[in-house]
């Protein structure tokens, strides 16, 4: 065997497999192995997470890898999640290596369904262990588990464990050691369950013509996966794992026993409970147990027909509260320190288009991506105490009804929820829904929830064109317009779900299976360690994409350059200074920059005046550079397909500029209209407010009048112009399918209705 | 003494054995792997805010499944102990 020689064993590294049902553990078991380190990313082709680390404390050269995989319930799979993990089991996959050992994480307290899977995985002959999770809760609801006899009863080693508080890991780590090492012999266990006559007549031949196949290796116990093979649903692709030579016979066998025993699958589930019941009864002694648990209690209230809603909202407010406000703050102190550096490093290197590229090409994408982390870090703060505290499943469980209307899940919801603050926290929330269908479509119409980045582009067109006038005496008419925004994008997204469950990613309703699993305690360590692994994924893969667009954005913005018109402006900058500081006339040109830099820190009369003078020329300066570029091109371009929609090359301008971001259209409309941006976002906002109000079309009627407003803002409600949603969907998808799939349905779908909107506003008169 | 019923038919708090589910196959042998075995003991703990889905207790373990598919899982009352 190649493993047994010692060069192959210093280098290639020995897989473990860690697996288990659901809510087992199985999560802070790996953690408490493999450290603070652990490699994410998917099993090929599909979505599913790929999640491996390095058990800790090994000599260099001797490396064990821990394999993480989805939690299943059994090894008949439901859901691609569940294949994954049996594939991985049986050695099915090409780019993942067989597992050495497969460690079983079990729940004590849940003993008889968390036995069902062990049994099984026991099954397949390969060297197994067993730990043993949860004692503690196990005790406090009055079991105690014998486990030197559950040990002699399943024939593999127990570890009991409290994985939580570390308990019991570092025997778990001595057992895992000692069976990798130590020379592998199938352990020659068959099946646990005794089968009924006409299966086991069945299964005999199968087994075997498959032990006399020259490409069967062995190494799956022969019974267990002709049993397998056997029971493979019909419909399920991976059939085609039964060798070829031999899949004629299986599914002749299949049929036959179908008719003898039609109901034989369910009759094989039966029995292992039977079997597994038995096995409980003999090494679980139930003491007196409280008539009602802590989590009992916990849920009268939590899940309580008033109550339940009310924390559920207080929750969801303080969620939302700190994703749109207190991240504000962290966020702040990024995009200036972004800023500072920024104008630090212009000042450092001579100007030109490297420092041009560096300042505005990669300080600022890097700045741009960087600062959503604290929204990130926030979110994954409050989904992983969710998560981990059990009350994730309690809010699925509140909110299901709501959601299966649409046809979604309960876990759905918070997705949608934080989206609001930004999508891209949102979409990668998704990950907590099972069904990747459901979770596709969560994602698809995520960005329809308004984020944040929208509301100041909202602020603006509100400001320009909604009159602040009051309906019916108390509501406000901008205040509306917000709500409306906002609202307009929930209907939209419930409805779109809606129309792409029915169509387009048309699924028998899966079943929906929810376990409330006991309140827990959650570990500090874990929930960082959880924070960290989303920052970094965020960074490294969604982070290089984000910045590589707006590189190209910086340059479509800055390109081509037009020295004459650069020239000019240059003259007239110079001129503002001799006109300020008569006494320097004649001095060389870069001189009379430094000059006039050092009066500024030092002057104090009459400095605004030339200042003032000063920034017109440069907004007047960068207009007419964004007009020459190709975005400003491209604005004329596009003018064509936005003049229906009553916009014109300007907002064309706008429009394009946002695909950076939403709210880039802010700062582009300011430098499109001259207004100098000096201050905060704010102050900008309410002076480009007024500019755009004074801006008239050719025909000398207003350019933003309040049908103008009403239907950029839809098209902002609408369109998917985020550079980093489009990154992270990527990302989340693992294919530009379906990125590129929402950003065309989010277009068409800004384009149509906007074009409704202004349409059906003119022919009621209004303007 | 109750005849089979649908286990939405119980009151919250109330038990009963599982006799029998009526599901296509795919769901029906996934709420079996889950326990929901013939004979066992289940509780209807009890029904969601908004009235769906509903928490039930099996195996000691608290389940969640939405009413649509629990009507289809019928029982019977438990055997005088």
């Amino acid at each position: 065997m190649a493993h047994s020689s010692p060069k192959s064993q210093a280098t290639a590294p020995i897989y473990v497999a860690l697996t288990g049902n659901p809510n087992c553990g199985k999560t802070t078991v790996f953690n408490a192995l493999t450290g603070l380190r652990a490699k994410i990313g998917n099993y090929a082709g599909v979505t599913v997470e790929r999640k491996e680390g390095r058990l800790r404390g090994l000599p260099p050269g001797r490396d064990i890898i821990l394999l993480d995989l989805p939690g299943t319930y059994s090894l008949s799979p439901k859901s691609q999640d569940e294949r994954i993990a049996r594939d991985v089991l049986l050695n099915r996959l090409p780019d993942v290596p067989a597992p050495r050992v497969i460690v079983v994480v079990v729940d004590a307290s849940n003993l008889q369904r968390h036995l069902y899977y062990t049994t099984q995985v026991i099954e397949l002959g390969r060297p197994v262990i067993v730990a043993l999770n949860m004692m503690d809760v196990a005790e406090q609801n009055g079991l105690h588990v014998d486990v030197p006899a559950l040990s002699a009863a399943l024939g593999v080693p127990v570890v009991p464990m409290v994985a939580s508080t570390g308990k019991g890991v570092a025997e778990l780590r001595t057992r895992i050691l000692d069976l990798v090492y130590r020379e592998q012999s199938t352990t020659g266990r068959g099946l646990m369950i005794e089968l009924p006559a006409p299966v086991q007549e069945t299964l005999t031949p199968l087994v075997q013509q498959l032990r006399s196949l020259p490409e069967w290796d062995g190494k799956v116990a022969p019974e267990t996966a002709a049993l397998l093979f056997l029971s493979d649903d019909e419909r399920d692709e991976s059939s085609s794992s039964v060798p070829v030579s031999l899949r004629g016979a299986v599914l002749e066998a299949r049929s036959k026993l179908g008719e003898r025993l039609p109901d034989w699958r369910a009759h094989l589930i039966e029995l292992r409970y039977g079997r597994v019941a038995e096995c409980a009864a003999q090494v679980v002694r139930q003491s007196e147990a409280p008539r009602e648990t802590f989590s009992d209690r916990l849920d009268r209230v939590v899940t309580h027909r008033l109550w339940g809603m009310v924390i559920f909202f207080g929750l969801m407010a303080l969620l939302f509260q700190s994703i749109f406000v207190f991240a504000r703050v962290p966020m702040d102190w990024i995009s200036s320190g972004f800023d500072a550096l920024g104008e630090w490093v212009q000042r450092l290197l001579a100007p030109g288009p490297l420092n041009d590229l560096l300042v505005h090409g990669v300080i600022s994408g890097v700045g741009a991506v960087v600062v959503f982390l604290p929204q990130i870090l926030f979110l994954f703060l409050f989904i992983c105490l969710l998560e981990d505290t059990g009350y994730m499943a309690r809010a699925a469980f509140i909110m299901d009804s709501l959601m299966s209307k649409v046809g979604l899940h309960g876990k759905s919801f918070i997705p949608m929820l934080s989206s609001f603050a930004c999508a891209i926290p949102g979409i990668m929330a998704t990950r907590t829904i099972e069904s990747p269908k459901d979770r596709l479509v969560t994602i698809l119409i995520a960005p329809l929830m308004s984020c944040s980045a929208r509301l100041p582009v909202y602020t603006v067109l509100i400001g320009a064109c909604i009159p602040d006038k009051r309906l019916w005496g108390f509501l406000n008419l901008q205040g509306l317009a917000l709500m409306g925004a906002y609202l307009l994008g929930v209907i939209s997204a419930l409805a779109v779900a809606w129309i792409f469950k029915k169509t387009l990613l048309k699924a028998t309703t899966p079943l929906l299976i929810l376990e409330l699993p006991p309140y827990k305690r959650p570990v500090f360590t874990v929930v960082l360690r959880h924070m960290w692994d989303r920052a970094k994924l965020f960074l490294t893969q969604a982070g290089t994409i984000i910045l590589g667009i707006n590189i190209l954005l910086w340059f479509l913005a800055s390109y081509p350059k037009d020295a004459v018109m650069e020239a000019r402006f240059e003259q007239q900058r110079l001129a503002v200074i001799t006109n300020a500081l008569p006494h320097l006339a004649g001095v060389s040109e870069d001189q009379l920059t430094r000059e006039w830099e050092q009066w500024l820190q030092t002057a104090t009369t009459e400095k605004e005046k030339w200042q003032e003078q000063m920034s017109a020329i440069e907004a007047e300066a960068s207009a007419e550079k964004l007009r020459h570029s190709f975005a400003g091109r491209l604005g004329h371009a596009i003018e064509p397909l936005i003049r229906p929609l009553g916009f014109d090359w300007k907002i064309g301008i706008g429009i394009l500029a946002s695909f950076a971001a939403r709210e880039v259209f802010v700062s582009t409309m300011s430098v499109v209209y001259n207004v100098s941006s000096a201050g905060d976002d704010d102050a900008a906002a309410t002076s480009l407010a007024k500019v755009m109000q004074q801006q008239k079309r050719p025909d000398g009627t207003p350019m933003y009048t309040t049908l103008t407003g009403i239907t950029l803002m839809v098209f902002y409600v609408y369109a998917l112009q985020c550079a980093s949603t489009v990154a992270v969907v990527k990302r989340e998808t693992n294919s530009w399918k379906w990125p590129l799939f929402q950003w065309l349905y989010l277009g068409l779908l800004a384009w149509t209705i906007s074009f409704l909107v202004y349409h059906a506003g003119r022919w009621l008169g209004w303007s | 003494m109750m005849a089979n019923a649908a286990l939405t038919a119980l009151t919250p708090g109330q038990s009963a054995v599982v006799t029998d589910i009526h599901l296509a196959p795919e769901e029906r042998s996934r709420l079996l792997e889950l326990g929901l075995v013939p004979g066992t003991l289940v509780e209807l703990v009890r029904f969601a805010p908004l009235g769906d889905p509903v928490e039930i207790k099996v195996r000691g373990y608290h389940l969640t499944l939405r009413r649509h598919e629990a009507e289809q899982i019928q029982v019977q009352s438990p055997p005088a102990a």
